[in-house]
């Protein structure tokens, strides 16, 4: 194949050239910024959050006015939850893995350390937490009922006892040997010894800015006195829209001085989930959209100026023809011009690519564009070209040779 | 000479229904992409109160000191304010108008037997919280300093709240129980629901989903205890325990805004907040030098980054997607042009000047760009209806289609496409009388 009588055909073409060039190298710097955005928000869809959401769902309950016996209130809920022939079990916290909202707190080696070690999640739990959740425990023990007490809400955390997920445990133990050890949660406070480790545990936020210390979660056998709480209940199975029913009617049975919010204050796991990630699956739609909308304009933008290249050469196809070129000449002519163009394109759309993130890093906090996004992009760019240029080009090469005879 | 060149454009489109299809969709979704986007960063982006924001001012005292900071926040004080800072600006009372303000989420009983309680939101204001941020009331009004001193059981509540106890009457006078205790209600507002939420930045994270249903005196809450319902950030551990103890310590968890209403009030103002740190530095209570901020609405909105990174991101790449869908429709419209430089040759030989051809091209281009608009505009408003499943829903229920989106739709998309017929029209006005009469 000749390379140079293509170029020289080009040089008479530029402004069509620079077009398909300049498309292809945008449509290049905007699918691999997309793609990697995708990737990003995809994975976050598939972090392990650790529990089990089937059957599972949240009641969330306040008090009217401070009812000064809120423990004792407390606890006769959470019996008459237990108790519902439609549930396993339920227990009582604040906040729930991906519920928007939590504690969180800086986690120290000592009392007096000024700069915290790592960050991490609190739950506020008591023994049937983990059987509740369906939280695995990997190493050491669960909590004993013994140790659940009751917390002051604006008291400091400190219990004697913690269980800590398996990428805490790592970060402030990189040893691996964090049961038995003491953590702080906070400047001040009293040591809590590690009691057991966890596989997984989600935190309560899918915001990005809490994204670097997404598993990395603390139980605390505490049970929270605040104005309003959240019962985390396991149905039994294939009773769930029963037991969400069942439950809303016995809390009200046993006392009527509480809100619960007739359309929000009973969520199911399934629903509480997919709130939670509605931001980050929504942007995976958006960015995958806008590159198929992308790509659909710049294959149908080569087929037109394709198309209209054809026409144009019909004569000079019909004489080359009658020289004595194949079908498959005229094929590969056209499909190699293309692969020219989209070459310089894609040489083109990586600067631009890289700029824009580069941009984007600077403005919005994105993260470093991998080269690997490049290359499957300029892939995909370059099969989209050949793929566009396919339809004129065969019928570029069915051109009759007799055209050439004709009308000159 | 108008209309004849509209029915040669029409002539010309119909003869390559494929191509017009083309570059008609091209726009059609290239416009849409960012008009719907710029519909949500518009909705983000917006001014909260216009004509006053400029005066409205959130000052920020330095109550931690570098030891409390983490590093990346240079210096940065924290974005809201402890009890004691706010307590004592408020005492002090320095601005024309000011007020501190805290989150609360009480439950209100209705009088009716029968009706479950219920959860509100709202805040703990002083009185002069209404008047600075021009609140629109329907009855009564707010509440006066004297209430406020004397931590009156008075509240303000919301138009909603009015009308779902007490079916849109006139409520000024009557009795609501909030948390248990009586509050007599002073003022209704009328629809009222600013966003972003500017007055308390730090606790909607700028927007939020409900209207605030009940305001109640600052002071008051804070003696009966009404919980914050916003965040609370400490930089060390309370020493004493409850509600009280979080008032003696210097976690942040109240939001202070200000009126200041010429440049020699901000001045006087700042120097203030300097002093008053200084002060507290003589005291022994800040271990170092002063360290204020004293932003204005505008440039506290900025500074808190409410407007989403998301939504930026999303603008960007939907511009990008216009810029390509354009780039497509030069290359498109030159194909168009130049295929039928033959028809050009005839015109210009028969003696069209070349603003003759200019005219007539551009006409044409400004046809695909309407109909491209046209798309566009069903697209956009398809798009609006559904930026729901992509953004939060206290963001994208701000978006809405209305004229002006209508207009500027139709608007970018003709000027555009006509600027993106520039080139081809350069160039099919440039075509060789003489070549083309030769080869026909």
């Amino acid at each position: 194949m000749q390379i140079r009588p293509i170029i020289a055909a080009l040089r008479r073409h530029k402004a069509g050239t620079v077009l398909i060039a300049l498309q292809i190298a945008l449509t290049l710097a905007i699918v691999c910024n997309a793609l990697f955005m995708i990737r990003q928000r995809a994975a976050k869809l598939s972090e392990p959050v650790g529990i089990d959401t089937r059957d599972l769902f949240v009641v969330k309950n306040e008090w009217v006015g401070q009812p000064h016996d809120i423990d004792a209130l407390m606890r006769a809920d959470i019996a008459a939850l237990r108790q519902l022939p439609q549930v396993v079990d339920a227990y009582a916290t604040d906040s729930e893995p991906l519920g928007g909202n939590g504690w969180d707190s800086g986690i120290l080696h000592s009392a007096d350390q000024r700069r915290e070690t790592s960050h991490a999640a609190q739950y506020f739990d008591d023994d049937h937490t983990i059987g509740v959740l369906g939280l695995h425990l990997i190493a050491g023990r669960n909590f004993r009922s013994d140790e659940v007490v009751p917390l002051d809400p604006q008291s400091p955390t400190e219990p004697p006892v913690t269980i800590i997920t398996r990428a805490l445990a790592l970060r402030m133990f990189p040893d691996g040997h964090a049961l038995g050890k003491t953590i702080y949660f906070g400047p001040g406070t009293k040591p809590s010894t590690v009691i057991g480790i966890l596989d997984h545990l989600h935190t309560p936020y899918t915001i990005a800015s809490s994204d670097s210390f997404s598993d990395q979660s603390a139980l605390m056998p505490l049970r929270l006195l605040a104005n309003h709480s959240d019962y985390v209940v396991r149905a039994k199975p294939g009773q769930l829209s029963d037991a969400m029913k069942a439950a809303r009617n016995s809390l009200f049975a046993l006392n009527n001085a509480r809100v619960i919010d007739p359309e929000t204050g009973v969520i199911d796991y399934g629903t509480l989930r997919a709130t939670a990630y509605a931001r980050d699956r929504g942007m995976v739609e958006l960015m995958a959209s806008i590159c198929v909308v992308l790509l659909a304009v710049t294959a149908a933008g080569i087929v037109g100026l394709t198309s209209f290249w054809v026409g144009q050469r019909r004569r000079q196809i019909g004489v080359r023809r009658a020289l004595g070129a194949k079908q498959s000449d005229i094929l590969t002519y056209f499909l190699t011009e293309n692969f020219l163009i989209s070459i310089a394109g894609v040489v083109l759309g990586t600067v631009f690519a890289l700029a824009l993130n580069l941009w984007m890093v600077a403005s919005y906090a994105q993260d470093h564009l991998p080269l690997i996004f490049v290359c499957i992009g300029a892939v995909i760019l370059l099969l989209l070209g050949q793929g566009a240029v396919l339809a004129p080009a065969l019928r570029a090469s069915r051109v009759p040779p007799v055209v050439a005879t004709r009308s000159v | 000479m108008f209309s004849y060149y509209l029915e040669l454009a029409l002539r010309s489109l119909k003869r390559s229904p494929g191509l017009t299809a083309l570059m008609v969709l091209a726009i059609g979704f290239g416009v849409a992409a960012s008009m719907t986007s710029w519909s949500v960063f518009r909705a983000v982006s917006g001014d909260p109160i216009p004509w006053k924001s400029s005066k409205l001012f959130v000052p920020q005292i330095d109550a931690w000191g570098p030891s409390g900071r983490s590093d990346k926040d240079d210096g940065e004080p924290s974005d809201a304010m402890n009890y004691t800072d706010a307590t004592t600006l408020m005492r002090e009372h320095r601005a024309k108008l000011q007020s501190a303000l805290y989150q609360i989420a009480p439950s209100v009983v209705p009088a009716q037997a029968g009706r479950h309680p219920m959860n509100v939101s709202g805040h703990a204001v002083y009185g002069e919280f209404f008047p600075m941020v021009d609140a629109p009331f329907k009855y009564g009004s707010g509440w006066s300093a004297n209430d406020d001193a004397q931590r009156a059981a008075v509240a303000v509540i919301s138009a909603k709240l009015n009308e779902k106890l007490f079916g849109d009457t006139n409520s000024v006078g009557k009795s609501l129980n909030i948390e248990g205790k009586d509050y007599r209600i002073v003022g209704v507002l009328d629809k009222w629901n600013p966003q972003p939420r500017y007055y308390d930045v730090v606790n909607s994270g700028g927007f939020s989903e409900g209207v605030e249903d009940v305001f109640v005196p600052f002071q008051r809450a804070i003696d009966v205890g009404i919980p914050n319902d916003g965040n609370t950030n400490c930089n060390e551990t309370p020493k004493e325990s409850g509600f009280v103890g979080l008032q003696h310590s210097s976690c942040v968890w109240i939001a202070f805004m200000a009126e200041l209403d010429d440049s020699s009030a901000v001045s006087t103002y700042r120097d203030y907040l300097t002093a008053y740190a200084r002060d507290q530095q003589k005291a022994g209570r800040f271990g170092w030098a002063p360290n204020i901020r004293l932003r204005d609405v505008p440039a506290f909105l900025e500074h808190e980054h409410v407007v989403p990174s998301d939504t930026k991101v999303s603008l960007l790449v939907a511009v990008g997607l216009l810029l390509v869908c354009l780039v497509n429709t030069i290359g498109l419209l030159l194909a168009k042009f130049l295929r039928r430089s033959g028809e050009i040759g005839v015109r210009r030989a028969l003696g069209a000047p070349r603003n003759a051809i200019y005219a007539q091209f551009l006409t044409e281009a400004g046809v695909v760009g309407l109909a491209g608009g046209v798309l566009g505009l069903l697209l956009t408003g398809a798009g609006v209806a559904s930026v729901g499943f992509v953004l939060p829903k206290s963001i994208s229920d701000l978006a809405r289609l209305d004229v002006s989106l209508l207009v500027i739709t139709l608007l970018v998309a003709v000027v555009a496409t006509m600027l993106a017929g520039l080139y081809p029209t350069f160039r099919a006005s440039r075509v060789q009388p003489a070549w083309q009469l030769k080869s026909n």
